[in-house]
């Protein structure tokens, strides 16, 4: 196990590495574009321009450029903003990161639930018209833009509908922290919890249905219903349990990509202060350095959660543990 | 955000192979197009999908003799007739301060079918102009990055060894890094400037520059399934015998492995441009995909915005013509799937 | 043997309605088996044993299957049965071990821990007392050092070792009617042997009735009592083990005994094959199923059906409608059939 922990390790170390080097390239040297300028944010002075030059070693070798960021964003930490009057960057994604934290962690208990149930059923009243219904339900998930989606979640809750009983418990949009009022935090992130769980809902839906009747078909199921064992024990212990495998990994990796960035449009949405609305914020102001560290930082909590997964894939499936 | 529509998982990727199994007599693809065919529910999506491409490329008729109207040019000084009588496109706010404007509501006549945006523009001309939009990058984008990753996915497949090592290893890379950040990595870079590479320059508000980079984000997605089936078929035995027999690799490309990987992207086809399209309405709704003056439903919905609460069907319109769209290719896509699939059929066990 | 058999199955017919047709896997097909008595039913694949076998224990959850018939299971016909009732007697009363070991276990619960939820299903079991008993199951199926071996997963053991986890399995809650399909198909030559002895012994043992499914005459000869050959969902021959091999009745018997190897024979120019190929169970043929490969057809074969009945003598049961003595002629007539 530890030389397939430590081989998984190294893979994502490199992995790291060459996402590092991509997000520089496509930054610093995309043809034909200049990386000082677009540091500066908009309408800089040659002042400022000439400093960044200085500062980011534009004017030494490559790798010598791809050091000095890595520095910046890692070691010394002190990336800073030139839209924004030098605000360190680093710092400003560390404080967005439990607002995510908390959309994504809500969601996915959401999600998880309500499509495990979704799929078990379509799967169970296969043959009756309840199959093709939830599966209908779920591609209209899957086909809906949530960006859209939120915003017709706002004008029934934060309008339309805002005055009755049904949603008059729903705050104005924003965001409050959960170790200063529970509730509050609860209500803020409701409304989005469900519109980004619904894209997700309909995936998982429609995966894990088509698992359990793939699984139906396995021998060890005959197997566990020639024991007499009952059909729910069947469905629950053998065909599910089996059918969690790849859902659980999928899950690992859908979750690393929100947390890393994925969750932005929901962010922008509901105006909630997570990395993702960082990242909008400085895409707005062409905040050059905030979007380069959130999207490396981003891109290295997804790796991570996809190591994490591969470890959780061999704890729930024997045949790849190692020996 | 890398499962839009469903890309991620439109096929097993541990299972990329082509399907296999056929029977034998008829040819496959009049098998599978016999299949299709008798599937009501994804010919109905196909007349859905094939209904929006062509509303939506009659936008310019619709605005010049329709509603009479620029969808592209500020009309803030507009009027129109309603019940006989002439009112302004943008109104007047309301309250005692009367600031601010309001544009007209839905009037449900020949102009302002959908009412006016912010700047007095008939908002139903500019949803199909939209549409012909985000139609033709999502379609664009969807044929270059099957291009794309044909070639690549060919080139890892093919050659084997060291070559598909370092392409897969790279495609790795790409499929852990979120599409959107990827994407927004690009635009932010390439939003003001535009590209230049030697004599080619694209322009910044030009729509390839959106197309091109949905197209690039996407090839590892596609790639990896059509690497998968150039190894696939290159396992099997009449391979084997084609190349002992001395056949050329371009013999062997054509005649053999190519169908393979197009039956590979037949199937992708429907959910890539799905995808491509959801990618596309996000893009523009970040205002980094596609700029103005051009619109597309996804710039429209970020338009709708603002105007909300007061005129929700700016935003209600693209995002329902959006859905649409999704939805029937999706469902289409899910019938090329069960056509081209031998696993779906029937299989009596003694 | 006093009163009814302990498992009698009466006109068995299955079929499947599929795009192309009504598949009829099964069709009329009567047998029975009694207390401490091997039935080998022997056939080659598509002939319906394995559809027959799986009716029995109401495996067969296709919603496109049409069944009739009876399966009299001390006295109760097992097809009318509630599911609740039903769940009572697979594993229990009647249990299956299934052709292929490597996937027939689930890949993701240790061995020990299979046995053990059956058990727990049908005796009520504590834990502790279902481990041990597991612990002896896999002792008496020959699984060497059992305290070590029962907490491991499936992949760590061979093909052989885990149909023994199979049988012990079968086993388990000491059933009246084991069933065991291709138990031995995909197990290499030498351990096929060991699984053909423990099953046997256990039988024995444990004086059950075995339902063995074969399409290779040397296991039934090996273990069975008596016999029933199936071809194309009806059973042709039906008969005492000894006296299928010494006066088969039907030509596809003498087909299928004719490719088998024997080493106690002078050896013979070459291998019988039957020639042709089993026909479509969607549309069989008019007549006799086997009339299409059989050298002996003659006018009858197309017009009528051939019943299962004796010709031969009491007992010896065969579908074909020569006379014996006709049969004993055209046998001794073909060379590779002797």
């Amino acid at each position: 196990m530890l030389t397939f922990v430590i081989r998984r390790m190294i893979a994502t170390v490199f992995v790291v590495f060459t996402i590092t080097v991509l997000v520089f390239l496509i930054f610093f040297h995309t043809p034909g574009v200049d990386p000082a300028r677009k540091l500066a944010g908009r309408n800089p002075s040659p002042d400022t321009i000439k400093a960044i030059k200085h500062q980011y070693g534009l004017d030494r070798p490559l790798p010598v450029q791809y050091l000095i960021l890595m520095k910046k964003l890692f070691i010394s930490r002190d990336l800073t903003s030139y839209s924004n009057q030098g605000q360190k960057v680093v710092p400003e994604i560390v404080a967005a990161t439990p607002v995510t934290l908390s959309l994504v962690l809500g969601a996915a208990v959401i999600w998880v639930v309500v499509s495990i149930l979704m799929g078990v059923a379509a799967a169970v009243l296969r043959g009756t018209i309840f199959d093709p219904m939830l599966m209908v339900l779920a591609l209209i998930g899957i086909s809906m833009p949530v960006f859209w989606l939120g915003e017709m979640a706002n004008l029934i809750t934060q309008d339309r509908y805002h005055d009755t009983f049904l949603f008059s418990w729903v705050p104005p949009l924003g965001y409050t922290p959960l170790t200063q009022d529970p509730v509050m935090w609860f209500k803020h992130l409701v409304i989005p919890w469900l519109v980004l769980s619904v894209l997700y809902i309909g995936l998982y839906a429609r995966v894990l249905r088509a698992d359990l009747l793939e699984t139906e078909n396995e021998d060890y199921v005959r197997t566990a219903r020639a024991k007499g064992l009952s059909e729910r024990r069947v469905l629950l212990r053998h065909t599910l349990r089996t059918s969690m495998i790849s859902f659980v990994s999928l899950f690992g990796l859908d979750f690393g990509v929100l947390v890393g960035g994925g969750a932005l449009l929901v962010e922008v949405v509901f105006a909630l202060p997570g990395v993702g609305l960082l990242t909008y914020q400085s895409l707005i102001s062409l905040d050059l350095p905030v979007i380069m560290a959130t999207v490396i930082y981003g891109a290295i909590f997804i790796v991570i959660a996809n190591a994490v997964v591969d470890v959780g894939y061999a704890w729930l499936d024997p045949r790849v543990r190692p020996a | 955000m890398s499962t839009v529509g469903g890309l991620e998982h439109p096929i097993d990727p541990l299972a990329d192979a082509p399907p296999e199994g056929w029977v034998a007599g008829r040819s496959p693809w009049a098998l599978a197009a016999h299949k299709l065919v008798r599937n009501r529910m994804a010919m109905a999506a196909l007349a859905v999908f094939l209904g929006i491409v062509v509303v939506s490329f009659m936008g310019p008729f619709y605005a010049d003799h329709i509603a009479h109207t620029d969808p592209f040019t500020s009309q803030l000084t507009a009027t129109t007739v309603i019940n006989g009588k002439r009112v302004d496109v943008l109104q007047q706010g309301g309250g005692v301060l009367k600031l601010g404007e309001t544009p007209i509501g839905p009037t449900w006549q020949r102009n302002y079918f959908l009412g006016a945006d912010s700047q007095g523009r008939d908002v139903a001309a500019r949803v199909l102009y939209g549409g012909r939009t985000s139609l033709t990058i999502g379609i664009g984008s969807a044929v270059i990055c099957s291009l794309l990753a044909v070639i690549v996915g060919m080139v890892a497949g093919f050659y084997g060894g060291v070559t598909d090592s370092i392409i897969s290893r790279g495609l790795d890379v790409v499929w852990a890094f979120p599409v959107y950040l990827l994407a927004i990595s690009i635009a932010t870079v390439l939003l003001t400037q535009g590209l230049t590479i030697g004599p080619f320059s694209i322009s910044a508000s030009s729509l390839w520059l959106p197309t091109l980079i949905i197209a690039v984000i996407y090839v590892p997605y596609v790639a990896r399934p059509v690497r998968g089936a150039v190894l696939s078929v290159r396992e099997k035995e009449f391979i084997e015998a084609a190349i002992a027999q001395g056949a050329s690799n371009r013999r062997l490309i054509f005649n053999e492995i190519l169908p393979n990987v197009i039956t590979v992207l037949i199937v992708l086809l429907p959910l890539m441009i799905a995808t491509t399209i959801l990618t596309e309405s996000a893009l523009s709704y970040l205002s980094i995909g596609v700029q103005p003056p051009n619109a597309s439903w996804g710039t429209i919905i970020n338009d709708g915005q603002q105007l909300l609460y007061t005129r929700p069907w700016v935003a209600i319109a693209p995002g329902i013509m959006i859905v649409l769209t999704v939805l029937s290719l999706n469902v289409f896509g899910d019938g090329v799937r069960d056509a081209l699939d031998p696993r779906a059929k029937l299989r009596v066990k003694d | 043997m006093s009163g009814a058999p302990l498992l009698e199955v009466r006109d068995l017919s299955v079929s499947f309605r599929t795009q192309d047709g009504t598949v009829h896997a099964v069709d009329g097909v009567s047998f029975t088996v009694n207390r401490g008595e091997v039935l080998g039913i022997v056939g080659e694949s598509g002939s319906g044993k394995s559809v027959t076998a799986m009716t029995l224990m109401r495996l067969i959850l296709d919603q496109n299957a049409v069944f009739s018939g009876e399966v009299l299971f001390q006295g109760r016909d097992l097809m009318q049965l509630s599911q609740g009732d039903m769940l009572q007697v697979r594993g229990k009363q009647i249990s299956m071990i299934f052709q292929d070991p490597m996937t027939s276990l689930n890949p993701v619960y240790r061995v020990g821990w299979q046995i053990d939820e059956q058990l727990r299903a049908h005796e009520g079991l504590s834990a502790k007392q279902a481990r041990r008993r597991t612990l002896e199951l896999l002792g008496a199926v020959g699984i060497p050092n059992p305290e070590a071996r029962i907490d491991d997963y499936p992949h760590q053991f061979s093909g052989g070792m885990r149909q023994r986890v199979m049988i012990a399995m079968g086993l388990s809650c000491n059933p009246d009617v084991l069933i065991a399909d291709e138990p031995t198909t995909a197990l290499d030559v030498t351990i096929q042997a060991q699984i053909l002895e423990l099953i046997g012994n256990l039988q024995r043992e444990f004086d059950s009735a075995v339902v063995l499914i074969t399409h290779d005459l040397g296991v039934v000869a090996e273990v069975a009592d008596r016999v029933a050959v199936m071809y194309a969902g009806r059973i042709v021959e039906y008969a005492e083990v000894g006296e299928l091999f010494r006066g088969p009745q039907h030509p596809y018997t003498w087909g299928l005994l004719g490719s088998i190897s024997r080493l106690d024979r002078p050896r013979q120019r070459r291998l019988a094959a039957i020639s042709g190929q089993p026909p479509s169970l969607i549309s069989l043929p008019a007549g006799c199923s086997f009339r299409p490969r059989c050298p002996f057809a003659f006018d009858r074969c197309r017009a009528e059906r051939p019943a299962l009945e004796a010709r031969s003598g009491p007992g010896h049961l065969d579908a074909c409608l020569l006379s014996a003595d006709q049969k004993q002629a055209r046998r001794a007539a073909t060379p590779e059939a002797s």
